[in-house]
């Protein structure tokens, strides 16, 4: 069996799991699935390009979709009126201000000579630095969280377009990813891991705080969309006449038709980015990339330079995850910071990689798909296995009671397992690195 | 001179044993997950969930305890059920051991591919604790609450302010200082902890000299099994026992462990009391200190905290990249297992 057979007969695989959800349940749950299924194909695709592409272990994957959700609020959501006149010029300065006294330690570091006095002047830079700082962030701060809290308190966007958003998420991961790998990569594997964990745990701890940036843990809810509202929809008469024609309800085919404006709008992006990441893999860039990959010291030896080899790659990977988290706000339609949790935004799209096959970006692709539609559809398949098992018990037996209630955690048991089985029997994934 | 005691007491109340006590778990967290460095050479991201889960078992056997009866007086039962709950994680690591990490180590897989393995294995003990103990906060301390309450303090010294030092606390600081003591006594005098060292030190040098190295990993796991537990459960008490915040507390262990140096037992220790330090002193409003110690003209107006206690993951995180740029290997370095 060819690849191609083989790989073809695999996304019809996966193709009809999803055609038999929307038959078993709803069409909608099946189109909720293919939407995040794309944009989880997305963010496996960047994390195949740091993993798979140039072998570099970063678990801060939540970090950076988190950022692109940020841009998505930065970008669309209309200037709050007031905030910057209040606060906004000091706010802005104060972060230059803060950079400024960073780059100017950094520079005195480099600059000096080592002894006493070098750390002297670089410690007290670093504070008196940080108390101008504060002086100026904090106040301004403060008259921004002011301007009618309920509704707004931060600054608000730019008022763009939204799908201007998903760029900019990309861009904004990829500045941070730029800051991040400066300091982190050429680090052994396991510190880049923990350093990267720790840096997507900041990113998520400012973004619940800092309440004049996103409005914290208060939300922001109401992002403009890049498809119409089913309301509006479901008053278009032309809407309603096309929709009974096909033998919808208006309510029915509203909710399907914006779900199919995203899906088509999201099949899109991943097309370009497949086409983008697969040409990759076969120029030479991609082929030095694996060099240096599985041989860091020939590849030097060769005359690569491997740490900015490595810090390029580090952006790019971040940039795409950071436009899928861009893609996944917009379709959510509101930011909401507490909802980051690293086991579904880091590890799971982890497993997808794993299971699709490191080094393939079909595989990524397929592994998206795959192991989305699991994570969904795990929780009512275990209902149904935990009403067989229990089937025998009398009602109000406590094993049965917990049994039943605890089938919402079978979804992290089950991905464990899968990803330990496909690490066993099938290191290289389905479908395997050429 | 009332003023300086007084600010002592508020710092001793506020910083000094919350961050001892901290530290104390980070601790040994941070030791496990040494020890697994030191001899299998990999970073075990299950750690964090290890604890977890040896905390349920210990959470579960005291609630079985409490329903017989059985209370350790003033003290807390779950000190009772610590046995069992590290007989069980020993158990469990035993049994991941010889059914997943077992494999990779006889391919001599590369030690990024065991860190992915934990990852899985990770997401198994996480969803076993929610499958088993739920996903919400569980409540297991019984006996007295403190060992000495603010009330009783200033009564005892008529100083005006108060000093709570929790029964939680003072078993945290007392139990890490007998296992520290103890497992220091293994390492460093018996022969299977000589052996430990002499593995971690040069692995093929100690097979040489006829060291059994399936011998040496298990005794490991079970050591760690059993720091793990105790952490956790000692953690639990102190806070309180949530699945989540297991997956959390990763970071600041394994800060600790870097920081320290990584396969160095001492070097962990020290680490773990540096970060917990450095956490809540940073995240510390020092308003209250300050205006003991400083003339009264000169008493601050805000709250003196240098950053919001959310960002204490910052903290850990920022002392570890320093660590890392300018002393890559730690501070205790060359100081093998």
């Amino acid at each position: 069996m060819s690849d191609s057979v083989r790989n073809t007969i695999y996304f019809a695989g996966v193709a009809l799991l999803i055609i038999i959800t929307g038959f078993v349940q709803s069409w909608n749950t099946a189109l909720f699935i293919l939407n995040f299924g794309l944009i989880s194909a997305i963010m496996a695709l960047g994390v195949n390009l740091q993993w798979g592409f140039a072998g570099l272990f970063n678990v801060g994957i939540m970090g950076f979709v988190a950022l692109g959700g940020l841009a998505t609020v930065l970008v669309s959501m209309p200037a709050t009126p007031g905030a910057w006149q209040a606060g906004g010029a000091s706010v802005i300065g104060a972060l230059v201000l803060g950079a400024a006294t960073v780059v100017a330690a950094v520079i005195l570091m480099t600059k000096m000579k080592a002894g006493k006095l070098r750390s002297f002047s670089v410690f007290g830079v670093l504070v008196v630095g940080f108390f101008v700082y504060r002086g100026l962030f904090d106040p301004a701060v403060g008259l921004i969280e002011e301007i009618d809290p309920a509704a707004t308190g931060y600054l608000g966007g730019l008022g763009l377009p939204v799908l201007l958003a998903w760029p900019a998420g990309g861009l904004l991961a990829a500045v941070v990813a730029w800051l991040i790998g400066k300091t982190a990569l050429g680090l052994r594997s396991d510190y880049l891991a923990i350093a990267t964990l720790g840096i997507s745990e900041i990113i998520i701890a400012v973004m619940k705080n800092e309440d004049w940036l996103g409005r914290g843990v208060k939300n922001v809810v109401g992002l403009p969309r890049p498809a119409p509202y089913e309301v509006d929809l479901q008053s278009n008469a032309a809407f309603i006449e096309r929709a009974n024609g096909l033998g919808f309800d208006a309510v029915t085919a509203s909710t399907l038709w914006v779900k199919l404006i995203y899906a088509g709008l999201f099949t899109v992006v991943l097309v370009i980015l497949f086409v983008m990441a697969q040409r990759a893999l076969h120029s030479p860039w991609g082929r030095m990339m694996r060099a240096i990959r599985d041989n860091e010291f020939a590849a030097e030896a060769m005359g690569k330079n491997v740490t900015a080899r490595h810090l390029q790659i580090f952006v790019l990977g971040s940039a795409v995850c950071g436009i899928a988290g861009a893609m996944m706000t917009t379709l959510d339609g509101q930011l909401t910071p507490g909802t980051y949790q690293p086991l579904r935004f880091t590890f799971l799209v982890w497993v997808m990689v794993i299971v699709g096959g490191s080094g393939n970006n079909l595989g990524s692709v397929l592994g998206g798909f795959l192991i989305w539609w699991l994570w969904v559809m795990v929780e009512p398949m275990g209902s149904v296995l935990m009403n067989f098992v229990t089937y025998g018990m009398t009602d109000g037996y406590w094993l049965k009671d917990h049994l039943l209630e605890s089938v919402a955690h079978m979804r992290l048991l089950t991905m464990g397992l899968v990803l330990l089985l496909v690490l066993r029997f099938s290191p290289r994934g389905l479908i395997p690195e050429k | 001179m009332i003023d300086f005691l007084n600010a002592f007491v508020a710092l001793s109340n506020f910083v000094l044993i919350p961050a001892i006590s901290y530290g104390a778990q980070l601790a040994l967290g941070a030791l496990g997950v040494t020890l697994i460095y030191g001899i299998l050479r990999f970073s075990n991201f299950a750690h964090g969930d290890t604890m977890a889960f040896g905390a349920m078992c210990t959470i579960l056997v005291t609630w079985l305890f409490q329903s017989w009866g059985i209370s350790f007086g003033p003290l807390p039962t779950a000190l009772l059920a610590m046995p069992f709950g590290i007989l069980a994680t020993m158990g469990l690591v035993l049994f991941t051991d010889r059914y997943v990490y077992k494999f990779y180590r006889e391919q001599k897989a590369k030690p990024v591919i065991l860190v992915i393995v934990s990852l899985g294995v990770m997401f198994i003990l996480n969803g076993l604790v929610r499958f088993i103990i739920g996903p919400n906060d569980q409540r297991f301390s019984d006996g007295e609450r403190f060992i000495i309450s603010v009330r009783e303090f200033k009564a005892l010294t008529g100083l005006k302010e108060g000093l709570a030092f929790k029964t939680t606390q003072g078993i945290t600081i007392v139990t890490a200082v007998i296992v520290v003591i103890a497992l220091f006594w293994f390492l460093n005098r018996t022969r299977t902890g000589k052996s430990m060292r002499a593995y971690s030190d040069n692995e093929d040098l100690a097979l040489l000299s006829g060291i059994n190295p399936e011998r040496v990993v298990m005794v490991t796991w079970l050591i760690v099994a059993a720091l793990a537990t105790i952490a956790g459960t000692l953690y639990g008490l102190d806070k309180s026992f949530k699945p989540f915040i297991f997956l959390q507390l990763l970071l600041p262990v394994f800060a600790a462990a870097i920081v320290g140096g990584l396969g160095s037992p001492l070097g962990a220790i020290a680490g773990g009391f540096t970060i917990a330090f450095s956490e809540v002193m940073i995240t510390y409003a020092w308003k209250k200190v300050a205006t003991y110690v400083v003339p009264e003209s000169w008493a601050p107006d805000t709250l003196v905290q240098l950053l919001s206690t959310d960002y204490k993951f910052a903290v850990s995180f920022v002392i570890l990249i320093i660590v890392l740029l300018f002393r890559p290997t730690g501070l205790f370095a060359g100081k093998s297992v």
